[in-house]
């Protein structure tokens, strides 16, 4: 099957999967067994589109074979099976909240993160655990036992199937949004470029956070994380070289990026500005958005980066935070002063990869040859990232 | 559903207690009080237990039992009293936990049955 025709596959399950999920748990009334169904129905999609064709209404055919299977399995359990039986199609649409909370559900912060990355993949993005499996380098059987175990959980914990009240919602949205951020990292900014994908989980990492932003449009820092995404996504072509060779921003061609979609998230990040409810996603968003907009590596507005850096280690102050802060020092303020910002993070970041490197960049800029060679070794030992291990590789034996 | 609550203590917050003027330690311990008095209505049973140095464990095994003073895990936490409640799901027991205005942690556990 070509790269497309797999890419479409996905979009179409994609499409429809949590929708039926949604509907399913609503009219079943249990989500662990409504999340089973729909788990064998996009099985046998799998297994019966790539050869015969994706059929004119995907949605109906999912259910149907979600269906009979449920009438098949459930015959124990008369509540569901009478449910199920007494269902015509085509099932009423799945309300803007039903969809919300399964994301909510899956995302639930009794469940352990792996738990919750894996459920949101298999329920609400449609994913079989064997994709998941493949796109996380990880054995089915981990994948399938992280599954389980987060859904027993739910059964036996009694973890609701509900929206999270008005009180609550804050934390439990910055838990489903770290979820989709995870998503999008693990996809976007830990590949390579030689690797092919059946499945591009950046896809789906966008899909959720462009689901959420229609679903809570009011809430800024989903519409945050949604540009954030789109931002990353528009620079992609300028990544990697035609070898999979990181290409750094400096050197990235900057003809090769989404202009047209730079453009539309930094509209949406000042549409999640005038709610003036300041977050980490939306500064973020906000720092990636003004390298978008430097027409070339020498235009970029280090003053304004380095403020927003200052203003997201104030609202969540973390030493990686402090290490981004610090690269936009170098361009402001100079490599000692950056360095020294860098070395206060030594107890914190020693195990980091990237610390050593942007240790080495300013060592080197300073003429500390030896040290910085030294400190990109130390790197290199650090990263299993076979993109990053090649760029530090050739820094060594460059420089 | 119901759950049973677990409050544990950890040596500093015990610490913390017994550092406290009188008149400190006879409001914190009324704020516990209210906290019961207000929730009372979803609050089955409550266990307060004496500290840990009162603890003694026997482990069965292939021999006799071996009985060993102190608590079965020996840790800083430590488990001081438990309550037992009755509430739709683990969201609202989570709303009823999160208001608890003493000790550090607390296990929530779904009862079998």
């Amino acid at each position: 099957m070509s790269t497309a025709a797999e890419a479409e596959l996905a979009r179409v399950v994609r499409d429809h999967a949590g929708r039926l999920a949604a509907s399913l748990v609503s009219l079943i009334g249990d989500f662990p067994t409504a999340e089973d169904l729909v788990a064998d129905a996009i099985e046998a999609a799998l297994r019966h589109w790539p050869a015969e064709g994706v059929p004119d209404n995907p949605d109906g055919w999912l259910y149907t074979v979600a269906r009979r299977r449920g009438l098949d399995t459930l015959r124990r359990n008369a509540r569901y099976r009478d449910r199920l039986t007494l269902a015509g199609w085509p099932l009423p649409p799945p309300e803007p909240g039903d969809r919300l909370r399964l994301i909510f559900t899956c995302c639930h912060p009794a469940l352990p993160r792996t738990g919750q990355i894996a459920l949101t993949l298999r329920v609400v993005c449609g994913l079989t655990t064997a994709q998941i499996a493949r796109a996380f380098l990880i054995p089915e059987t981990t994948v399938a036992q992280r599954v389980t175990r987060a859904k027993r959980k739910i059964s036996d914990a009694g973890i609701p199937y509900r929206l999270p009240d008005a009180d609550e919602l804050g934390n439990r949205l910055s838990e489903v949004l770290t979820v989709v951020y995870l998503l999008f990292n693990e996809a976007y900014l830990s590949t390579t470029g030689e690797q092919v994908q059946s499945r591009d989980l950046a896809d789906d990492a966008e899909f959720l956070a462009a689901m959420l932003a229609t679903l809570m449009p009011a809430e800024p820092e989903v519409l945050g994380l949604l540009a954030l995404i789109r931002l990353h996504r528009a620079r992609a072509a300028a990544r990697f070289t035609a070898d999979g060779e990181i290409i750094q921003l400096p050197d990235q061609d900057r003809s090769l990026w989404d202009h047209e979609a730079i453009a539309n998230a930094t509209r949406l990040i000042a549409k999640a500005a005038s709610f003036k409810r300041a977050g980490p996603y939306q500064l973020q968003a906000a720092i990636v958005a003004v390298h978008a907009e430097a027409a070339q590596w020498a235009d970029t507005d280090w003053q304004q980066i380095l403020l927003l850096y200052t203003m997201l280690d104030g609202l969540a102050p973390s030493p990686v935070t402090k290490l981004h802060r610090a690269v936009a020092l170098r361009y402001t303020a100079g490599p000692q002063e950056a360095l020294t910002e860098v070395e206060a993070l030594s107890s914190a970041l020693n195990g980091y990869h990237l610390w050593h490197a942007t240790r080495a960049e300013l060592l080197r800029d300073l003429g500390r040859t030896n040290d910085a060679r030294a400190a990109d070794a130390r790197a290199l030992q650090l990263t299993a990232n076979p993109a990053e291990r090649s760029l530090l590789r050739q820094r060594i034996s460059w420089t | 559903m119901k759950y049973v609550l677990m409050f544990v203590d950890t040596g500093q917050f015990h610490a913390e207690v017994a550092a406290m003027s009188d008149a400190d330690r006879e409001q914190a311990y009324g704020l516990v009080r209210q906290w019961f008095t207000d929730n009372a209505d979803k609050i089955k049973s409550q266990t307060h237990l004496m500290p840990a140095h009162t603890a003694t464990t026997i482990r069965f095994g292939p021999a006799d039992p071996v009985i060993t003073d102190g608590p079965f895990v020996e840790g800083k936490e430590i488990i001081s009293g438990f309550a037992e409640i009755d509430v739709a799901n683990l969201d609202e027991a989570l709303r009823l936990a999160k208001t608890w205005p003493a000790c550090p942690l607390i296990e929530i556990r779904p009862i079998a049955g």
